[in-house]
């Protein structure tokens, strides 16, 4: 589709000044968390951009959720799961990789670059690798801007027919 | 009705927006039934078959239409102002088909915006003529006399993203057992919670005739296209490789596509569960393929074209990004 492309692959439009970008991080309860958990407890730093929500497996994350994420404001998405072959409910982790294949190109044709939406394997004991992520994928986002999904909400009301807007 | 005006006869109204027409062919395709609905009810506005104007629905009193019929997605400012105007006049207002229920094949234009699509259509195709680079205008003077046309909005948008909906009825188009259910519901009074699908709010696996060789486990490690493979009439077309939207779509049109060995391509769109229904589509698809494998699973959704046009062909307007992010200028 290269007429849609050229509205948002620029990339090059500069972040405005004092922009923190919003991420959303899925992590496992079982691993990420964990290591979030750990890298808090070991008084690491990183930056203070990501939401954490935990739920019990990488595979819990409908990619509804994503979906609202960014529709709600997230610059970015991170999903956070055991390393492959130890989910801890032995298979939701490979679900999130075939789920997490399809939806960036489904986002990618949406317009949502791939920086914005990141699945890691971290282990219960990878807190260094935590903060690593997120600090890498918080500079990124901040490169990129933010989102600034407009997704249209009302109607104008067009009273008269020459106006027109979006 | 109780409510009914003078005739007796409650008035319906059927109109046309961003659509194909499909959906005013359903009304014919009632075949013989159609008597006993035009038997029942006074059609007051049908502009595809009957001589109405718009000035005679405006001259109409504000809720006295038993109810609107409205097809087609909101594409220009002239179809939002009729769904505004046939809304003030009706009591009841149905989506009508994909398209006004979720935005249907029009929707996909959200890929796209206002400008990229005038450029396309007007400057860029193959069979476009156009010299001088004219693109349509909303109003123009010829002589001192203003002519005018609908804007062209960069959204499509769902009819309930520009009115308040009372009912939905799906379908690509929807087909005649539900539109019959559906009047005969409205002329009974018998109508369910406002706000629903007048369909069943189950997948269609679950009346697909071949639901019992669906085997308890997918796996698939190819998705085939129907030109692809030479159809089993009996088996499970998930279980063929074909891509089936079977188990992330509402029932109701009796699985007709695979009675016809063509995959369900999801125009009733989801239950009353789901939110986002490409999102669903996705995670549904993700389940059933046979791959841990990093490189693998690439491959297998390669072999799907156009992923986001498959999983939201009907949909996009109505999904939780509703569109294409536009960038303005900050």
């Amino acid at each position: 589709m290269p007429e849609a492309t050229h509205t948002t692959e620029g990339g090059a439009r500069a972040a405005p000044e004092g922009f923190e970008p919003r991420i959303v991080a899925f992590f496992c309860n079982w691993c990420t968390y964990i290591a979030a958990d750990l890298a808090g407890t070991s008084r690491m730093k990183y930056a203070p951009n990501v939401r954490v929500i935990r739920t019990m497996c990488s595979g819990r994350v409908d990619p509804q959720f994503v979906l609202e994420a960014f529709a709600r404001g997230a610059d970015g998405v991170l999903i956070g799961g055991c390393h492959p072959g130890d989910c801890h409910y032995q298979e939701g982790n490979y679900k999130t990789l075939r789920r997490y294949t399809l939806l960036r190109q489904v986002l990618a044709t949406l317009g949502i670059e791939p920086q914005r939406f990141r699945l890691e394997w971290i282990s219960a004991s990878e807190a260094e690798r935590v903060r690593a992520v997120v600090n890498e994928m918080v500079e990124q986002v901040r490169a990129l801007g933010p989102l600034r999904l407009e997704v249209p909400q009302e109607v104008p009301v067009p009273r008269q027919r020459e106006e027109v807007a979006a | 009705m109780a409510d009914a005006p003078q005739t007796g006869k409650p008035k319906v109204a059927f109109y046309w927006c961003a659509s194909c027409g499909g959906c005013e062919e359903a009304v014919v395709d009632l075949a013989e039934a159609i008597l006993e609905v035009v038997g029942a009810v006074d059609i007051a506005f049908w502009p595809v078959a009957l001589d109405f104007k718009r000035r005679d629905v405006e001259a109409m009193e504000d809720g006295s239409l038993a109810a609107s019929f409205i097809n087609g997605a909101v594409r220009t400012t002239e179809q939002a102002e009729m769904a505004q105007l046939l809304r003030q006049k009706s009591k009841l207002v149905i989506a009508f088909g994909a398209c006004a229920h979720l935005g249907g094949i029009p929707g996909l234009a959200n890929l796209w915006d206002r400008e990229s699509i005038f450029r396309r259509v007007y400057l860029e195709s193959p069979s476009t003529d156009n010299p001088d680079g004219v693109l349509p205008q909303v109003r123009y003077e010829d002589d001192g006399r203003p002519l005018t046309l609908p804007g062209f909005f960069d959204t499509v948008r769902t009819l309930d993203q520009v009115v308040p909906v009372d009912y939905y009825l799906p379908g690509c188009p929807p087909t005649p057992n539900i539109i019959l259910q559906a009047v005969r519901a409205l002329l009974r009074g018998e109508l369910p919670a406002r706000g629903s699908v007048l369909a069943p709010d189950q997948a269609l696996c679950e009346e697909c005739p071949r639901k019992d060789s669906k085997p308890e486990r997918l796996g698939l490690v190819e998705f085939k296209r129907p030109h692809q493979v030479l159809v089993d009439e009996g088996t499970c077309l998930l279980a063929q490789g074909l891509l089936c939207l079977g188990p992330a779509t509402r029932a109701g049109c009796g699985a007709l596509c695979v009675k016809g060995n063509m995959p369900c391509s999801g125009c009733f769109g989801p239950t009353s569960r789901v939110r986002d229904y490409g999102g669903k589509a996705l995670s549904a698809l993700a389940s059933i393929v046979a791959s841990n494998a990093g490189e693998e699973i690439v491959r297998i959704f390669q072999q799907i074209p156009d992923p986001t046009g498959t999983l939201y062909r009907y949909s996009l307007p109505a999904s939780l990004l509703r569109r294409r992010r536009e960038v303005r200028a900050a």
